[in-house]
Parts: C-alpha cells; structure tokens; sequence
C-alpha cells in the first residue's frame, strides 16, 4: 500500500490544484491576520470558513481524482497488488496532500504572526484537527461516490449535493424542526442530530475548545451542558472518528466487488 | 496452467459467460476467439481478477484466484485498450511498474525491440495510438512469467513492429509458457496459435487445434472456418 501511497502523492504534487489550494489557505491566513491584528479572532473567522470549504474540497477533490485516475487503477488493478491496498493508497494520498495543504497553507502565516508565544496555539490546533477530519472524511464519502457511480457527471452531481446538504440544508431543517418541535424537550433530539452530522460535530469540537460554545447556537449549549467541555470534546473526537472509519470500510467492501 | 470451471458472469441482465469451463495445457499459444461481445475479455479480466464472477472457480497454477492477488506475480498481462496514467513519462511508468513488480526486469531490451528509445522522455498523453500500444508490449512482456495474456495485442502496430511482436511471442513459447490470445486478424491467429478456444454465447464452443475446427467445419481456408461457425448459429 506504501508504494502506491507514493505514487498517488507523487501524481498529486504535481498537480496544480494541490498548490491552488495551498496558496488560497495561505492567503487567507495572512489576509484574516492583516484584517483581525489578533489571533483568537482570526481563529473563529477561519472556523467559519474551514467548516464549509474544507468539507467542499475533500469532495470535489475526492471525485476529481478517483475519475481521473482511472487508467492509473486499472493498470495497478493487473498487478501483484491487493485490491483494497490500491483503493486505500489512493485514499490516502488524497487525504494527505489536502490535509498537508491544510496545515503549512494556515499554519506558515499563523507561525509566523507568532502562535506559539499565544494563548490561542490550542484554538488553533483544535481547528487544523477538525480540518483535518473534515478531509478524511469528506474525502472518503467522495471515493464511495465515485466507486459506486461509473458516470462522472452523475458522481459529481452526487457529490455536491451531498456537500449542500450536509453544510447547508441540514442546519435549515435542524432549526425547523426544533421550532416547530419547541413544546417537547429536544435536549436528545439535538444532541443526536448533530452527530450525525459531521460539519456540526466538527464546529462543537471547535466551539467547545474556544469556551464560547453558549454563545454560539443551540447546539454548542446543549453539548457543553450535557458533557462538560473535556468529556463533550472526547464524544466529538470518537463520532468523527467514526466518519472516518464506516465510509473507509465501505470503499473497502464496493471495491472487492467491482468489476473493472 | 489455467483451470476454469463452470464460470458465470451477469453483468445487469446481461449474460455474457454462462457456465464456462476451460483448461489449458502447460504450455504453447492459446487463441480465444469469439464474435464481438462474446465475453472474450470478461473472460480475461476475471483470470485477473478484474471481473469478479457471480459463480464458478478459477485456479492459476492451482492457486485459486478470488480474493487472491499474489498468484499475479506469475502472470503478464496486455490489456485491449492501453489506457496510461497521461501525466507521466514513458520511462516513469516503467520504472513504477517495476516499483511495484519488485522483479527482475528486460526492459532495455524490449525498448531497443520496439524502438522506443527516443519516446523514454515523453509524456503518455502525447503519444501516438501505436507507440503506446508498444509501451504496452514492453511493460506486459519486461517480466518473464510463465503466464502471458495478450488482449488484442496487434491493434494499432505498423508491419515491422507486428513482425516483431510475431517473433517474440514464439520465443517466449520455445521458453514453454502459456500464452493466451484475443485477437481478430484471423491470419496472426492462424499463424501463431497452437490451440483455438472458440467462445459462442458465453460458453465454449470449440476447443482444438486449428487443423481439427479445419476438418470439423469442412472449410480449408482458418478464416471461412471461423465464418462458418458464426453462420451456422447465426443465420
């Protein structure tokens, strides 16, 4: 699987979009900073933004590159190779590259603006972390896309509405129905909506640590006054985890059982 | 070498092998032949493990094939089509095939074969539709295995280079491989082959020598031997 981990990460450093998308993290670090003059502030916009781009690249980019490796997979496919370790390289090298992108594109200016002499070094981890799940998972929810669609347009298609409804339309829906439901106690009811959504999961993670969660929405409020903020930030960390885990185990089950 | 039994495969609901069942012999060239759709290369991506049959068994070398990968390491295999990764060079993707094979490799000698020299440094997407199908025959034939599958392997090449490829594929059988063969230049097949394997509605049809569909179709000529089959269940 190492090897083809290489490949993929060798074919993808020399893409331009890998850079695009670096030199857009970059700038938008260094543009927050410049405009915000203080790091804690710049932390929450960035949150704002990473939350629903983040989750919008990992899925274009995850479909992107499954359609277009396509020859790359069939001629691996004829090869003293498990099938899984090739989907999985695939994956991973994806994953990877976007995260990597993530991470030096924010990091650079955020390290140079002086994180590590601040208190917010912590924020941001926890920020670059739910970036960072936010790609694995969006990534792998693409490749189950992609595998289980042969037409590229229809995969696409898929894709982003996949993204519009997890990003916009779910919260839409989540706040109807606890207004209309807003005679029951919906604690619970909120509590498990939003882990099954891992944008929502994800802001919890960051609003937990940033200890403003009361401030920002119901949810953040409902969490905080269930868990507390270390036990709340452990549930969220191990529902993200899971994301990550089922889509994975499904790229690994439609693989073995598709013709090429 | 090849060990097929009752093999059937639907792709939606359509059938295109429908309990086949095949042996090869050790060694020497076997042609599949087959009219369009046949299930000619369904029939060799599932030895591959490309298709994954709804039923039936594939052994290499008694090795059983589904959800086995490393009994690969003993098969070469030219696809129909060759369809590159367009980004890289000619000498990357040999040297990631390599990569991966982890196995002795004859590539310089191929490459010298087929004249490939001055391609090393370009780009996949810019060649022509013939110099990739070579690049095809030096990466399927740079391994020695005792296993060679051949898909088409004469679409796209000029005279010299098919004389070439003629050659080499009777020197890899003096080794005492076993080759299998799709292809539908009926003189190529006729030439080269030692066993035709005709398949007919997602079985076999015909399994014999070219000498023997001769006389069992009554025709002199390999070619309207073959037309002869497909008119009679066809007419």
């Amino acid at each position: 699987m190492l090897k083809i981990l290489k490949y993929s990460f060798y074919d993808l450093s020399r893409s331009l979009w890998s850079y695009v998308y670096f030199f857009f993290y970059l700038l938008l670090g260094v543009v927050l900073l410049f405009l915000n003059n203080d790091l804690s502030n710049a932390v929450i916009t960035l949150m704002n933004v990473i939350i629903i781009l983040v989750p919008l690249i990992g899925t274009i980019f995850g479909v992107m590159y499954f359609y277009n490796s396509r020859e790359f997979t069939e001629l691996l496919l004829a090869q003293p190779v498990r099938r899984s370790s090739i989907f999985f390289g695939q994956y991973l090298g994806v994953a990877i590259s976007l995260s990597a992108s993530l991470i030096l594109g924010l990091g650079l200016p955020f390290i140079i603006y002086g994180l590590f002499q601040s208190g917010a070094i912590w924020d941001f981890a926890s920020l670059l972390v739910s970036g960072v799940f936010l790609t694995f998972i969006f990534t792998a929810l693409a490749f189950n896309i992609a595998l289980s669609h042969e037409n590229k347009i229809k995969g696409f298609g898929l894709a982003i509405l996949l993204w519009l409804f997890l990003a916009v339309v779910y919260d839409g829906l989540f706040l109807l129905s606890l207004v209309y439901f807003q005679d029951y106690p919906l604690d619970k009811f909120s509590l498990v909506a939003s882990m099954l959504n891992p944008i929502d999961l994800s802001r919890i993670l960051i609003l937990l640590k940033l200890d403003i969660s009361a401030l920002l929405g119901y949810t953040g409020a409902v969490f905080k006054q269930f868990f507390g903020t270390g036990l709340g930030a452990f549930t969220s960390i191990a529902v993200l985890s899971l994301w990550v885990i089922l889509p994975v185990w499904r790229i690994k089950y439609i693989s073995a059982k598709k013709d090429f | 070498m090849v060990n097929i039994t009752n093999l059937h495969k639907k792709f939606g609901p359509l059938v295109v092998l429908n309990g086949l069942n095949l042996k090869t012999p050790e060694s020497g060239i076997i042609a599949v032949l087959g009219p369009n759709g046949s299930g000619k290369t369904t029939l060799i991506k599932s030895i591959l493990g490309m298709v994954v049959p709804q039923n039936g068994e594939i052994e290499v070398n008694g090795e059983r094939v589904k959800k086995h990968w490393n009994y690969r390491k003993n098969i070469d295999y030219l696809p129909q089509i060759a369809n590159f990764p367009g980004n890289l060079k000619v000498q990357e993707l040999i040297d990631m095939i390599k990569d991966l094979r982890d196995k002795e490799a004859r590539d310089q000698e191929l490459i010298d074969l087929f004249k490939l020299e001055p391609f090393l440094q370009k780009k996949l997407s810019n060649l022509s539709g013939g110099s990739k199908q070579k690049v095809n025959l030096v990466l399927c034939f740079m391994f020695d295995s005792p296993l060679i599958i051949l898909d088409e392997p004469t679409s796209g090449l000029d005279p010299v280079s098919l004389i070439r490829l003629r050659k080499l594929i009777q020197r890899e059988k003096e080794k005492g491989k076993t080759i299998l063969i799709t292809s539908h230049i009926m003189n190529f097949v006729e030439e080269i082959s030692d066993r035709i394997v005709f398949l007919l509605e997602g079985q076999i049809y015909f399994n014999g020598t070219v000498e023997e569909l001769k006389t069992s179709t009554g025709e002199k000529d390999f070619e309207h031997a073959i037309a002869n089959i497909l008119t009679e269940n066809h007419a």
